[in-house]
């Protein structure tokens, strides 16, 4: 029956791409990371900007988007952000 | 559709693999198909972008899934109109509601108008003069990802951009019936699309009422003889011919004409290029600062279509060269050629004009040379004189890339 109904929903409704393709490397602040960008934008954006932002490349598009689109940060989940971005996907 | 996936994940390497110089036969980039960018694009760009269908559109470059911004692959620019469901897709913000025709209402008002009124699909399809023309839409930020050194933003290859016949109603004309004040400066757009967040502003744009008034400043209903697509502003978007993608408001639902310059963060911070830096042609003065200004009109552009990257020719083989180019509406007056690395230059013949703002065919042919390396270029010069530039004019938002567009082949 649950399969029946998978099926219908999936020939009714038209398919959009999976976001989820697209996953975060792992590393500490990984949750934080999803939990503040993901409400607006899919993860892609992240490894989209890489390798070629360091540290204050990463801090000013997290200040761009706490200041000018309003994502709800402290500025010490900022700090977090900003270390899992420039550790993962900064410029070596 | 694993199989598919690896497929696809088999691309994305395929094109870094011609980056680090190592370039594939013939048959194989044949099979290859389409390839997810240009090598120069970041890294990561190329690792994390796939060929993905939205619905009602083919499998298109993925840049972004949400919002959904999606490349035209190069292949199609083979045809002088992009197809509807191979034209990019661009959005800034996440909430899309699909406006149904029957339920569009668009809001004319603002403190320089004496009569506000609402307009309805029935009435704009109605009462006002249909017109249609042909004109490339192009993303502002269209070839970001080959800014040397790169700058964050969506990193577009060459495919942000599309040429179709756009078929509606003169903005003018919508406006004159609103009865505009001579105090008038600006018209300011919103579409329905809106963040996910309150705080996050809303993607609103504006342009000078002079642009506005423009017998060729459109609001379309139809693109190449069908209703909009909804990924490209269904039912109704604003078309501003010659000027960059980011005042066509897709899906739009208000115009206000306003006396005042109208500021928020898509008009005062973002879409500004250096001032003294490019050749503007349309200023915008009242949203000029002393340091920069806002993106307005094209730069004359092109995009070689053949040959293609890496393609194999043997001694003596004809080597077709055709491409596209375009620019502010000024209209392409030479496209030239070079089968040497830009050493000497052949005029290029052009095909059919199809309007001013439209994308120019151009097409030239050579016989391949002695065994080795060919950079084929191509440089278009406008009715203004302007040409594409020879170095990259870096700017912080990787806009306005006009650097002459080159492929290598192998002879032998």
């Amino acid at each position: 029956m649950t399969a029946l109904i998978v099926l219908a929903l999936l020939s009714s409704s038209p398919a959009y791409p999976d976001e989820n393709r697209v996953q975060l490397k792992e590393g500490p602040a990984r949750d934080l990371v999803l939990g503040r960008c993901a409400a607006c934008h899919s993860q892609d954006y992240i490894p989209m900007n890489s390798p070629f932002l360091d540290r204050k490349g990463w801090e000013a598009e997290v200040n761009k988007m706490v200041k000018a689109f309003g994502a709800p940060m402290e500025p010490e989940e900022m700090a977090r952000v900003v270390d899992y971005l420039a550790t993962n996907y900064g410029k070596k | 559709m694993g199989t598919r996936r690896q497929f696809l994940k088999d691309l994305a390497g395929g094109a870094a693999l011609i980056g680090s110089g190592a370039l594939l036969p013939s048959p194989a980039r044949a099979a290859q198909g389409t390839s997810v960018g240009p090598a120069a694009l970041p890294a990561g760009t190329l690792e994390t972008s796939f060929l993905e269908a939205l619905p009602g559109k083919r499998p298109l470059i993925k840049r972004t899934y949400r919002p959904p911004n999606f490349e035209t692959p190069l292949e199609v620019f083979d045809q002088i109109f992009t197809p509807n469901d191979a034209f990019f897709v661009r959005y800034h913000l996440p909430r899309i509601p699909e406006v149904a025709a029957a339920d569009w209402k668009l809001e004319i008002g603002g403190d320089s108008v004496e009569k506000p009124f609402t307009l309805d699909l029935p009435s704009l399809q109605r009462d006002f003069e249909q017109v249609e023309l042909a004109a490339v839409c192009q993303c502002s930020g269209n070839r970001r990802g080959l800014s040397d050194p790169h700058v964050a933003g969506v990193e577009w290859g060459i495919g942000a951009m599309g040429n179709a016949r756009w078929k509606g109603v003169r903005l003018k004309d919508v406006l004159a019936r609103a009865g505009p004040k001579k105090e008038a400066l600006e018209v300011v757009f919103n579409g329905a699309d809106h963040g996910s967040l309150d705080a996050t502003p809303d993607f609103m744009k504006c342009i000078p009422i002079w642009k506005a008034l423009d017998e060729n400043t459109l609001l379309a209903w139809q693109m190449n003889g069908e209703p909009l697509p909804h990924w490209n502003g269904a039912p109704v978007r604003v078309v501003v011919p010659g000027w960059t993608a980011t005042y066509w408001m897709k899906h739009v639902v208000s115009l206000q004409v306003v006396s005042q310059p109208f500021k928020n963060f898509w008009m005062s911070t973002a879409y500004r290029i250096p001032k003294g830096k490019f050749p503007v042609v349309d200023r915008f003065l009242s949203q000029e600062t002393e340091v920069n200004t806002p993106i307005t009109d094209m730069v004359v552009n092109s995009l070689l279509t053949s040959p293609r990257e890496g393609q194999r020719f043997r001694p003596g083989q004809p080597v077709e060269v055709k491409g596209i180019a375009w620019d502010n509406g000024s209209g392409i007056r030479t496209v030239e050629v070079s089968a040497d690395g830009g050493r000497s230059w052949q005029t290029a013949a052009l095909d059919q004009d199809l309007g001013r703002f439209s994308f120019r065919g151009f097409r030239h042919a050579f016989k391949a040379g002695a065994k080795g390396e060919v950079a084929v270029l191509a440089k278009a010069t406008n009715r203004m004189g302007a040409s594409q530039a020879f170095e990259l004019v870096f700017n912080p938002a990787g806009y306005h890339n006009n650097v002459v567009s080159r492929v290598t082949v192998r002879v032998g």
